[in-house]
């Protein structure tokens, strides 16, 4: 079980294991990637800054899939971590589960994270995009990326998250807002909640099983509860498979040989080195996130495919907005099912793809996540205190069962 | 059959900002090799962009100064591609959405005054340095470049000569060094020119294919190269051969020829997209005037103003109007000086020929203008000498010294005590019986002699015109 690839032997009893695609100075941040290989930031990001500054210490870098583009880390090029029953655990939430670690910080670029503390139950919030400083994060997806927190108990997790929120000035689309308050009401009464049929209709029963008893508790603390249909669904993950690629594409491209990470073997000229450093050191995430991005970036493909899914994701927030006139928040799978033995996996690319189709929506848009009692609770932008309350809600009645 | 030449200009300005576009790495010319990076401009991962807000307000002074639209809403676009310089292998550029648009520049040539359109003008960041190393037979990258700021001036192909042209790049230099938007230096690099250019026959309203010239670094290469693609786009008409074909191409100026770089077909696809880590900017109308009310009075109306109200003659307002710095520094000094016109003459004579004597510009004129008008003023209320005012400049623009303080520790001040004086006089005089004797026999000069005599015992600093008079007296009186 690999849970770091690099282990800190220095800790105090505040600890927090970081994503390898978080920089920290002085540890190499590899994005679980043969191409950044031993590479070695000159800088902390800044949520390890403010870490620091509040007297926490980093136990590691959790092993992350090649930059952080596959299902579970599976990717990795530094071995994949799995359970004692051979499945894939997602290292940032065995950490936390496991409690070698209080918290993970984590980054949602396509929705592994959310996988991941689904399948060890625990935690995870993902804020508002923008609420969260992503200087110091290894870019793929600007547009969406976002640093979340792993936790055993949403409290813990909104603890860590007040933490490391707020205006950071290093990251131009941060927002304004200096600090962020999250706490949770006492009780779900008069929570609208909605259910899309679309999400369970793909998902399996086990996974929809715990979406309906986490409906069932919300009812009984005085929530209503309803079934809608979001059938923009299938658009909103292509849309968002454009974007995620083609930005990849574009952050890949710095890491061509010349300056630092991996380089190539015998090449005669600079055109060499470029193909035998990407060719040798990318896996296969990478390369189809870099073949896909320069189609839908490419003359003549542009306007019919990229041009098209910022219109999507355009018109998605008229769609969000009406949804969240409607309901106070959103409950759904977070992924297919609830064990992914490697072999699920061989055909990562497919995988990655098909289940995205319930994390893309968030990812696209920006809004809020928290993930508890193996289900994702999704709200309108900056309604992260709703979302934990119903997390709240939850965790107290299952404890108190 | 008689041809017209139709040419576009892409003209890149670097910025005069004190640090790059999106970092805030110096952006200074000059320095070692790699002293000006940091993660963000040598492509590590991590950093973000962040917009440094004088580059925009530059860009739209440059907008504002070529008469463009400013578009309220700006974005800023990677173009992709790979190449060791680019260390990000993308350039944050503005594709969907420049700075400004629609403008026009006047330009005047012998067949008279014509406006050259403005496309657009466009922000982004330049590229670093390859440099050979003939040591280690190994290319080396030099990143102090990368990220530094430039605007791209892209013209309407409204020019139709080589004279039009280096009227065209003249005037824009004049203007954006004028209102300190670049230093605008062919040599150095912060000023490039890329010429697009095609023939079509006279009176054919329809354009011929176009081709691109980069990498000419002075104004007499920019004319060759035109000259030279030209010729060749006519003989390749002429001779009926398929050989023109739209590309673009590098101007060679040791062979004084063109080669071709790339073509249409194997052109690259730069893969343009709206960079995800810079919000639009919002342009709003205050942003507009208060660049709008820092824009400098430009050379045309500071020399109508300087000839009219000043009373400065026409010689002396063009050779200060050539230079920004020349204009700022008289229009402090002639206030305290007193007269205009004699600040004017020591800025062009006797500043100008320190510059020359240490091989510098009129830019390069660093002086507390406030200490220059005072200078000056001492010197018309005689207080002290020309001449010692002149030794006193040295001092004032190299050490920025107070002329006061000179004046008193060097004892420089006028000696007019006619008590003195006349002692002096009446030795030199005893002294010079020859020169007395020349100067009754009618020889006037040989007065000069004399008085030179009196002035070097007064080490320069007696009141010439007290001399004069004294020494006058004195021959007079004892004839």
């Amino acid at each position: 079980m690999k849970l770091y690839i690099t282990e800190n032997t220095k800790r105090n009893d505040k600890t927090v294991a970081v994503d390898d695609t978080i920089l920290v100075e002085g540890m190499p941040s590899t994005a679980g990637s043969k191409m950044l290989g031993e590479f070695k930031p000159l800088f902390d990001a800044e949520v390890i800054s403010r870490l620091y500054n509040t007297g926490f210490s980093i136990t590691g870098k959790s092993n992350v899939g090649e930059f952080g583009l596959d299902l579970l880390g599976e990717t990795s090029n530094y071995g994949v971590c799995l359970n004692a029953d051979g499945t894939l655990a997602g290292a940032a939430a065995a950490i936390v589960a496991n409690g070698d670690a209080e918290y993970a910080l984590s980054v949602d670029l396509n929705g592994t994270p959310r996988r991941a503390a689904t399948l060890q139950n625990v935690c995870f919030i993902k804020p508002t995009y923008g609420t969260v400083s992503r200087h110091g994060v290894i870019p793929c997806a600007c547009s969406a990326e976002q640093i979340g927190v792993m936790a055993k108990t949403s409290v813990k997790a909104a603890e860590l998250l007040s933490i490391i929120a707020g205006h950071d000035k290093k990251d131009g689309t941060s927002l304004p807002q200096m600090k962020y308050d999250y706490t949770a009401a006492d009780n779900a009464t008069g929570i609208r909640i909605g259910i899309p049929t679309e999400y369970i209709e793909k998902a399996e029963q086990t996974v929809s099983e715990k979406v309906y008893r986490f409906a069932d508790v919300m009812k009984a603390d005085g929530a209503t509860v309803e079934e809608f249909s979001l059938s923009e669904l299938s658009f909103v993950q292509a849309a968002w498979q454009i974007l995620l690629c083609a930005e990849t594409c574009n952050n890949l491209s710095r890491y061509d040989g010349v300056k630092f990470g991996y380089r190539g073997n015998n090449s005669k000229d600079i055109g060499e080195l470029y193909t035998s450093s990407r060719t040798e050191a990318f896996g296969l995430n990478a390369k189809f996130a870099i073949l896909y991005g320069s189609y839908v970036l490419s003359k003549g493909h542009y306007e019919s495919c990229y041009d098209k899914a910022l219109r999507i994701r355009r018109v998605l927030r008229n769609k969000l907005d009406g949804i969240f006139s409607q309901f106070d928040l959103i409950i759904a799978p977070a992924c297919s099912k609830l064990a992914y033995s490697p072999s699920d996996v061989v055909n990562s690319l497919e995988a990655c793809y098909n289940e995205s189709y319930f994390t893309a929506l968030s990812n696209i848009s920006g809004i809020p996540i928290v993930v508890c009692g193996g289900v994702q609770l999704m709200g309108d932008s900056f309604s992260e205190n709703k979302l934990l309350t119903a997390a709240t809600v939850y965790e107290r009645t299952e404890v108190g069962k | 059959m008689k041809y017209e030449i139709v040419i576009g200009l892409e003209v890149h300005v670097e910025l005069a900002t004190e640090s790059k576009i999106f970092c805030s790495c110096s952006s200074k010319f000059g320095a070692e090799p790699n002293d000006n990076v940091c993660p963000a401009c040598c492509g590590m991962p991590g950093m973000l962009p962040v917009t440094n807000e004088k580059a925009i307000d530059l860009g739209i002074t440059a907008g504002l100064l070529l008469n463009c639209h400013i578009n309220r809403v700006t974005t800023f676009d990677k173009k992709s591609y790979y190449y060791p310089d680019l260390p990000n292998a993308y350039q944050i550029t503005q594709w969907f959405s420049p700075v400004c648009v629609d403008g026009g520049l006047e330009i005047e040539t012998q067949a008279g005054k014509k406006v050259i359109g403005i496309k657009q003008i466009h922000l982004e960041e330049d590229a670093g340095k390859l440099v050979h190393d003939d040591w280690t037979d190994s290319t080396l990258v030099d990143f102090n470049r990368t990220g530094v700021p430039l605007v791209e001036i892209v013209s309407q192909p409204d020019l139709r000569s080589v004279e039009e042209v280096l009227a065209y790049l003249e005037r824009l230099r004049a203007v954006l060094r004028f209102a300190k938007v670049s230093d605008c230096r062919l040599e150095l690099g912060s000023m490039r020119c890329d010429v697009n250019l095609s023939v079509r026959p006279y009176g054919s309203e329809k354009l011929g294919v176009r081709t691109e010239m980069k990498n000419m670094n002075s104004l007499s290469a920019i004319a060759r190269a035109i000259e030279y693609e030209a010729a060749r786009h006519i003989d390749a008409i002429e001779l009926g051969t398929k050989t023109l074909i739209q590309e673009t191409r590098r101007w060679d100026d040791i062979s004084g020829k063109s080669f071709a770089m790339r073509n249409k077909e194997t052109a690259e696809d730069y893969r343009y997209f709206p960079d995800p880590n810079l919000v639009p900017i919002v342009i709003d109308e205050e942003w507009i005037e208060r660049i709008r009310a820092s824009l400098p009075e430009l050379p045309e109306k500071k020399a109508m103003r300087y000839v009219s109200e000043l009373g400065l003659t026409e010689e002396s307002t063009a050779l200060i109007t050539a230079s920004r710095n020349l204009c700022d520094i008289f229009e402090a000094a002639y206030p305290i000086s007193g007269s205009p016109r004699e600040t004017a003459n020591w800025l062009i004579m006797d500043c100008m020929s320190y510059l020359r004597s240490k091989q510098l510009s009129a830019d390069d004129l660093i002086i507390d203008p406030l200490k220059l008008g005072e200078l000056i003023r001492m010197t018309i209320e005689g207080e002290i000498t020309r001449n010692a005012a002149r030794r006193i400049l040295t001092a004032v623009i190299e050490q920025d010294a107070d002329p006061k303080k000179i004046i008193e520790e060097k004892g420089l001040s006028v000696q007019s005590d006619e008590g003195t004086i006349l002692a002096i006089v009446e030795r030199a005089v005893a002294d010079n019986p020859k020169s007395v004797q020349d100067y009754r026999n009618g020889k006037t000069k040989a007065m000069q002699a004399i008085f030179g005599s009196i002035m070097k015992e007064l080490k320069g600093n007696g009141d010439p015109q007290v001399i004069q008079r004294l020494l006058k007296e004195v021959l007079d009186r004892e004839e």
